[in-house]
């Protein structure tokens, strides 16, 4: 049981920090390396980490399955809703520049909230997947036979 | 990375097969770091040695983690992969040589993301503008692909926990295994008896 | 055979590494029985054409692609997008086949591709 202890203190360190370095890959993305894709696996590993540590049934909890899959489909509704929106507001479809004053700016908003979509869609799909795979296997312990090494 | 899928190919322990799969994708990302290719080996890392790994453990838990034994090589496709691999070395001789800058790929829309990525769209990072302002379209395809396996998933195997039984011939099958391998039933040995 | 050959063929060496990857996955696709073994030789297969993509944008002595003052070459970005994009796309379908495969051995009991045939013609016989 000291493993166990162990892999729980050490993960509870870890877990925020990641969601953390995920949020910074997804908002920074513009300046360094990282966006939506990145961010969104990222983001669904901290999830993962979690359930694999505590049993699925206690990340059920902190994160129903039904709220990833509606997380699921709204990152591709904002994405193709931004595309609608700059249509609505007299551009082209996707064409960003409409959506503020500056080319830059309409260009900058339009990045970001693309990018939440595509880390939202990424993150719960693969939170989602996860979910299914692991249900079959056991309710609390998500490995039977692969966690002998 | 060849010694690492070299040894893939030959193991027969698929946990091991797995966890080398795991080690194969990290490899991959240092390699693209190598290869100036930052954001990609970032992805690459989170995803291959990752979210691949722990999902393939997962199907690993629920189906074997044994490979069955095989009684013979197949030299067929050893033959054949070792012509499809010379003609596709025969093909790199025409091709342009690392590194070089006036290879054909560099030639075309690349320097406009380069140059003009700045005033156009914005963010330092090219990689960033081209995937979501110039390649707007292409990524809302792959995250919609994404979106359907995600679905796909669900519809496949999301569902038959709620059945008690996943599939009737699967349970009749194990069950005539089970009467030829173990004991018989209780009913059949009251038939045996009267 | 001169230097010069020599070193013109090393600048070929990246396309062979990525032809030796491919040609192993190659062969554990059409080679092995074991579909979760498959699944992985289609993933060795698809991280060799990643491979070849990323090494085609490199430029010598270029940078990765964050414009920065003071920096003249910078590798090809477009590469990096598409794989980019195609990585996590494969870690979606690499997961619908692992999904695929789990609903498999719940019917046949089996994840071996021969012993799957030897069942579905045993059936064939039966009706």
């Amino acid at each position: 049981m000291t493993e166990k202890t162990l892999l729980i203190v050490v993960s509870k360190i870890l877990i925020p920090l990641i969601l953390l370095f995920a949020l910074y890959v997804q908002f920074h993305g513009d300046f360094g390396p990282g966006g939506g894709f990145q961010a969104g696996v990222i983001f669904a590993v901290a999830f993962i980490l979690y359930a694999l540590i505590f049993g699925i049934r206690t990340a059920r909890k902190v994160i129903p399955s039904a709220v990833t899959r509606t997380m699921l489909a709204l990152g591709v509704l904002i994405y193709g809703g931004t595309g609608v929106a700059t249509m609505l507001m007299g551009g082209e479809y996707l064409d960003y520049n409409v959506l503020a004053d500056t080319v830059k700016g309409g260009q900058h908003i339009g990045i970001f909230i693309v990018e939440f979509g595509v880390g939202l869609t990424v993150s719960s799909a693969m939170i989602t997947i996860f979910y299914t795979f692991s249900g079959h296997v056991n309710a609390e312990l998500p490995f039977r036979k692969g966690d002998k090494p | 990375m060849a010694a690492t899928a070299y040894y893939l190919t030959r193991l027969r322990n698929l946990f091991a097969v797995v966890m080398l799969s795991g080690v194969y994708s990290l490899f991959a990302a240092a390699l693209y770091m190598v290869l100036d290719a930052v954001d990609v080996a970032f992805t690459e890392a989170a995803v291959g040695a990752g979210i691949s790994t722990v999902l393939m453990l997962g199907t690993l838990s629920m189906t074997t983690d044994k490979e069955k034994v095989r009684k013979k090589p197949p030299l067929t496709a050893l033959i054949l992969v070792f012509m499809t691999g010379g003609v596709l070395v025969y093909g790199t001789f025409d091709m342009p040589r690392y590194g070089d800058p006036n290879a054909p790929i560099h030639q075309h829309v690349a320097n406009r993301f380069i140059e003009r990525s700045g005033e156009e769209v914005g963010p330092p990072n090219i990689v960033t503008s081209v995937l979501a302002s110039y390649r707007g379209y292409d990524t809302l395809g792959e995250t919609a692909v994404v979106f359907t396996a995600a679905v796909g998933v669900l519809i496949i195997i999301g569902r038959s926990k709620d059945r008690s039984m996943p599939n009737a011939k699967a349970v009749r099958r194990r069950e005539e295994d089970d009467d030829i391998t173990h004991e018989p039933s209780a009913k059949e040995k009251e038939d045996a008896s009267s | 055979m001169s230097w010069e050959v020599v070193t013109d063929l090393l600048g070929l060496l990246n396309y062979w590494v990525v032809i030796i990857l491919m040609m192993a996955g190659f062969y554990v696709v059409i080679a092995q029985d074991n579909l979760v073994k498959k699944i992985v030789g289609l993933n060795i297969f698809q991280v060799s054409v990643f491979v070849f993509y990323i090494s085609m944008g490199k430029v010598s002595d270029g940078t990765a692609p964050i414009l920065e003052e003071g920096i003249e070459v910078y590798s090809n970005p477009l590469p990096h997008v598409l794989i980019l994009t195609a990585i996590v796309v494969g870690v979606a379908t690499t997961a619908l086949a692992l999904a695929l495969v789990v609903r498999i051995n719940h019917s046949y009991g089996s994840i071996e591709e021969d012993e799957i045939q030897v069942i579905e013609h045993d059936e064939e016989e039966i009706a």
